[in-house]
């Protein structure tokens, strides 16, 4: 199993530079498809859509709302299956309390909040005390079980459970919403016309502010992720590890430092998404299999231990999910499966994933 | 290496070294005895001790059972299996009868069984077709996004699977004479099922089908060049396990009267899981071993944990603790516990 899964992954890397230029070149149909479809979803978000389409497609306001919600929710879900996804890449089990630490880390950031009335310091204390709960985790129960894969699942299974029941008796059942600090209230105008008034005046999209804050704030994460990966020398031994952590270990790095690190950043992240949850929606009790699922399809569809694949994953399954709920409510989650079912039919790696 | 270190103890040798006599007597033995015990069982307990406790547990057994042979035999730990007894259950509420005539069509039950294990035996090859073509660990990434996809559409769907609400009153049928919907013939109906899913399993896990698939499990790509198709293996072992899950879905709503998201939901995949790695991935009885302790916890625990004072509500955290506590300590479940403690007692000869 070990060498299913590590050993064929570093075989055969393209360079990075013209890896696009070279995927457009060996498949120039579903290049076209790519781009054809990118320019429609361009001209239905700017352009302002003529009578005739609005009678069909109901009006161009709900569609805009669907889009901005999915992307923003999106943003959420890439938070969240981030660091699922470098958890999954590099220490190759799959990581069922990851909801748990959402929630958790949700939790946490609503007491630090309540207590000292900083949003911002919520975010602090999530991402400390869920780094501290990885940390523990990583070092006291995984480290011990190298290599088994299974088990190491089962374990976080067994630990999800535990945490979830725990969290329900300390915080209750009920749901908790965490306040929108007052600088981030209200909406923003936007650049994109939803509608033409009949006297020729373009009326501007509003969105909520807080919502367009965090989408920008998760692409920061994401690029400063990117950048950390590709140009800092721990990125380096990371993605070593993820091509082969047992050629890293053999080279003298300590790969169990390595993984701690990790884990504790990916948890860390994962608690930041439960305030952000807390905030978009509300937390309560059966969102950390909620946003476990969430997190399992984006990566799944995305690719697993790609991080581009997260962003891209979220991205669609955030976007597939609100207009699911916008169009067709009662099959809603049926789109997210079909979208699911095609990539693993066609791409069974993921869309971004590499064998 | 790893997934084969739970799952590889019913090994090709075993099967062979378990035919000498002693051990199939003393094998045989216990499970005649179980057997007869659970015969008349109903003669000296309570309707709701054989029906409520052991009727519930043979249910889960069978659909534990599913995961046990898919584990077990195939080495993908399938979280779906839930799910495909979900979507027979629903099956029968739709096609049979129920509450809500708006939904249901009534037809009778040999027309809407059939239909239903024939739509829960697609979904299940469908699931394995799906997750068959990535290996090891991601099965159960794929399956419980799958198992949790169906949850969310009970949940979201009212048309076909009325919402949150789901299905209630859906008889078992009158058939041959007798009220299936009574305890007596319901228990029995499902201790029959029980005991030939068992045997058709041991029968499988021996016949070159059987072979086959365990070899896939050990070695994919030498099966693949000796000639054998991995994946073909793989969907018809989804497709039988799904035919198990089925019949125990089924059995599992006419027993308790009603289907609802919950009962197929996240939590009862992840429970079903519970119970086959608890009772053991490395025999079929280890399913019904897992069920039984299951069913006794979730019954008695919540009296218990109030009797020696502690909140009753935390049964979940005991659950989950005593799931940690095998995959800990004894990765091969109870039954692995059993057949150490045996080696041990029968002297060192045996001992590894």
């Amino acid at each position: 199993m070990a060498t299913a899964f590590g050993g064929e992954n570093g075989a055969r890397v393209p360079a990075r530079g013209d890896a696009l230029g070279r995927w457009v070149g060996h498949h120039p149909i579903a290049a076209l498809a790519v781009a054809v479809a990118i320019i429609v979803v361009l001209w239905l978000v700017l352009a302002p859509w003529p009578t005739g389409f609005e009678d069909v497609f109901g009006r161009k306001r709900l569609f805009i709302n669907a889009i901005f919600n999915g992307v923003t929710l999106g943003a959420l879900y890439f938070l969240v299956a981030t660091g699922f996804t470098l958890i999954f890449g590099l220490m190759r089990y799959v990581n069922l309390a990851h909801g748990s630490l959402y929630l958790f880390g949700g939790y946490m950031g609503y007491e630090a909040g309540e207590w000292t009335g900083s949003w911002l310091f919520g975010f602090v204390i999530a991402f400390i005390s869920c780094a501290i709960v990885g940390m523990a985790m990583q070092f006291f129960i995984f480290r011990r079980m190298e290599g088994q894969d299974l088990r190491q699942t089962l374990v976080t299974l067994g630990l999800s459970i535990v945490f979830s029941d725990l969290m329900v008796w300390v915080w209750g059942g009920n749901a908790i919403q965490i306040d929108t600090p007052d600088y981030l209230m209200g909406p923003t105008p936007t650049p994109i016309v939803v509608a033409v008034k009949s006297s020729g005046e373009a009326v501007f999209l509003q969105y909520p502010r807080v919502r367009l804050v965090i989408f920008v704030a998760a692409v920061v994460i994401g690029i400063g992720m990117w950048l950390a990966l590709h140009r800092t020398r721990i990125g380096v031994m990371i993605r070593a590890g993820v091509d082969d952590r047992d050629m890293l270990s053999v080279l003298g790095y300590r790969v169990q430092l390595l993984f701690i690190l990790v884990f504790a950043f990916g948890a860390g992240l994962a608690g930041i998404a439960g305030i952000v949850g807390g905030t978009f929606q509300s937390i309560s009790l059966g969102e950390d299999s909620h946003f476990l699922l969430a997190s399992l399809q984006v990566v799944i569809v995305g690719g697993m231990g790609s991080i581009p694949g997260a962003a891209l994953g979220a991205i669609i399954i955030g976007c597939a999910e609100q207009l699911g709920q916008t169009y067709f409510q009662n099959y809603a989650t049926v789109l997210t499966f079909v979208i699911m079912v095609i990539v693993l039919a066609l791409r069974p790696q993921g869309l971004l994933g590499r064998r | 290496m790893t997934l084969a270190q739970i799952t590889a103890s019913p090994s090709l040798g075993e099967v062979q070294r378990s035919s000498t006599l002693s051990r199939w007597v003393s094998q045989h033995a216990a499970i005649l005895l179980l057997g007869l015990v659970l015969l008349i069982l109903p003669a000296v307990a309570s309707d709701f001790i054989f029906v409520q406790v052991f009727g519930w547990a043979m249910i889960l057994g069978i659909i534990a059972l599913s995961l046990m042979f898919l584990g077990g035999y195939g080495g993908m730990v399938s979280l779906a299996q839930m799910t495909v007894a979900g979507v027979a259950g629903y099956m029968v509420a739709v096609f049979g009868a129920s509450s809500l005539p708006y939904v249901s069509l009534f037809w009778p039950w040999w027309v809407a069984v059939p239909i239903a294990i024939a739509i829960a035996v697609a979904f299940g090859a469908l699931t394995g077709a799906l997750s068959a073509r990535t290996e090891g660990i991601y099965t159960i990434m794929i399956t419980l996004a799958i198992a949790a996809a169906f949850f969310y559409l009970t949940l979201q769907n009212w048309p076909i699977f009325n919402g949150f609400a789901g299905f209630t009153t859906i008889p078992a049928p009158i058939a041959f004479g007798i009220n299936w919907k009574h305890p007596l013939p319901l228990y029995y109906l499902i201790l029959f099922f029980a005991a030939l899913s068992y045997v058709v399993v041991l029968y499988i896990s021996r016949a070159p089908f059987g072979l086959a698939l365990q070899g896939v499990r050990d070695n994919p790509r030498r099966m693949e060049a000796i000639g054998y198709n991995v994946t073909a293996h793989r969907v018809a072992a989804y497709a039988f396990a799904a035919l198990l899950a089925a019949i125990g879905g089924i059995l599992m709503v006419w027993l308790n009267n009603q289907i609802s998201p919950g009962s197929t939901g996240i939590d009862a995949s992840i429970d079903l899981l519970i119970i086959a790695v608890v009772g053991g991935l490395g025999h079929p009885i280890g399913a019904f071993v897992g069920a039984i302790i299951y069913v006794i916890l979730r019954t008695f625990a919540l009296d218990s944990l109030v009797a020696i004072g502690l909140d009753g509500r935390r049964f979940q955290t005991l659950i989950g603790l005593c799931f940690l506590a095998i995959v800990l300590f004894s990765p091969d479940g109870v039954i692995g516990l059993w057949r150490r403690w045996v080696a041990r007692t029968r002297g060192g000869r045996s001992a590894s």
